[in-house]
């Protein structure tokens, strides 16, 4: 599955509970359109740093990098270690209820 | 709101409803500045004091009041007037400290009480607390991300600068070693979800006793929130944000200054500066929400409530307009994101017997 559609998958899983946003498109804000507050960027950043060996300084931590599906996809490709095999999906990270 | 502070709002600028239009649509035009904040104090108190006797004795049919006080600008202004509406009587004082309370919380305190007349008990809730894992808890949830972290350590939890920056607000831990040495380390979701689960065990073991009181004397309990900490959710859900009456969550923290200076809180109080006094490290407001003093806040929250535009206000606050529309941004994500703690327990079906609003 590429980054992209990995990506994607993850955000729906995880903070818009299955539902199908109408129109979710992939420049669309996660913010604007209240698919995730801060709580879930720290799951987000979780799940990247365990899925992709990613680490995040501080400045990392903007809308700038975070905020949409693109911009997502992006930091990631930007960042992943190209021999990075982590475990494909232990960054899966539970629904919370 | 106060009417006098309406009407020196620009009636040219989009008032928030059809009311208030009404009332400014016939005014002079004035530009926005600090007065708006301005309040007739000895009107204010006297209209206050008797809705908190209507609401204490007709409407929740109870003798007196029980209100925590922390020594703090809020609680004190909120015992002050309770003593105004129903004498020293029928006002009970509480002080709960626990092992992070500052001594100086239960000395300001008790000068409240002192200068009040007012009746007190205190109750050291660390035992409760610590029966109830809330300081081990919060602990090991710290230690997942500063190791060496020790119960003989001192803590805080600060956010990112938001009004220079555009970080997302995601809480560091700070901690002070025995020795001095401060570490700072960013939480992850599950420390960060560990230490405020542990942490709010305070703010609902203080309400508990709080209703201990209430209970055993027949009394409501006064909930001490201003303005800003009301709008922007900063309480804990049936813990501080629980109570009867919260007589000051129309006023904006300015206003609670004019009403202490009118009522004779101590200078000591009025001097003291503003901390949550909930972990061990002095956390005050701007180091969780904005680095901005409450006078400015307040102009940009009321400013934002009146619609009006960052330009207009950013010369008043010393801000660049970029940073007031930060300022905007950050009230209106956080009232949606607290929504929740506003929220009454929601029915399936409603049952027409018992009323949403009694």
């Amino acid at each position: 599955m590429e980054i992209k559609d990995e990506l994607r998958r993850f955000v729906t899983d995880n903070f818009m509970y299955g539902k199908p946003y109408e129109g979710f498109a992939d420049d669309d804000s996660f913010i604007e359109r209240g698919i995730m507050d801060s709580t879930a960027v720290m799951e987000l950043v979780a799940h990247l740093e365990k899925r992709y060996g990613i680490t995040f300084d501080d400045k990392d931590l903007s809308p700038d990098n975070l905020d949409s599906v693109n911009r997502l996809a992006r930091f990631v490709g930007s960042r992943v270690q190209p021999d990075f095999t982590g475990a494909r999906d232990a960054g899966r990270i539970a629904l919370q209820t | 709101m106060p009417v006098e502070s309406l009407f020196k709002l620009n009636a040219a600028i989009s008032p928030p409803s059809p009311d208030l239009e009404a009332r400014t649509m016939s005014l002079p035009a004035t530009v926005f500045s600090a007065d708006v904040l301005k309040i007739d104090a000895a009107r204010i108190s006297a209209e206050i004091a008797g809705q908190i006797r209507d609401i204490v004795l007709e409407r929740l049919n109870r003798k007196g009041v029980v209100i925590a006080i922390s020594g703090g600008i809020d609680s004190s202004v909120v015992a002050a007037l309770c003593v105004k509406a129903l004498g020293t009587a029928r006002v009970l004082g509480l002080m709960l400290p626990e092992a992070d309370s500052s001594p100086d919380s239960l000395h300001f305190a008790n000068l409240l009480a002192q200068s009040l007349g007012l009746p007190t008990r205190v109750e050291d809730i660390a035992g409760i607390l610590m029966a109830a894992g809330c300081y081990q808890r919060r602990d090991d949830a710290i230690r997942r991300v500063i190791p060496e972290y020790t119960a003989a350590y001192k803590c805080k939890i600060v956010l990112p600068d938001q009004l220079n920056g555009s970080a997302y607000p995601i809480f560091s831990v700070v901690v002070e070693s025995p020795l001095g040495e401060r570490t700072k380390a960013r939480l992850t979701l599950d420390s960060y979800l560990g230490v405020v689960a542990a942490t709010n065990f305070k703010q609902r073991t203080r309400k508990m006793m709080e209703y201990y009181y209430a209970d055993l004397f027949n009394y409501a309990v006064a909930g001490t929130p201003n303005r800003l900490e009301y709008d922007q959710g900063f309480f804990v859900k049936n813990g501080d944000g629980a109570a009867d009456l919260k007589p000051i969550a129309h006023l904006y923290k300015t206003q609670v200054y004019q009403l202490a200076g009118y009522l004779g809180i101590p200078q000591e109080i009025l001097k003291r500066p503003p901390t949550t006094d909930t972990y061990p490290l002095d956390q005050s407001q701007e180091e969780f929400y904005f680095p901005l003093s409450y006078d400015r806040m307040d102009l940009c929250l009321y400013a934002k409530n009146h619609g009006l535009l960052p330009e207009e206000v950013a010369p008043v606050v010393k801000l660049t307009a970029q940073q007031v529309a930060r300022v905007y941004h950050v009230i209106d994500r956080t009232r949606s994101a607290t929504r929740y703690l506003h929220r009454l327990p929601v029915l399936s079906e409603k049952v027409p017997e018992v009323p949403d609003d009694l």
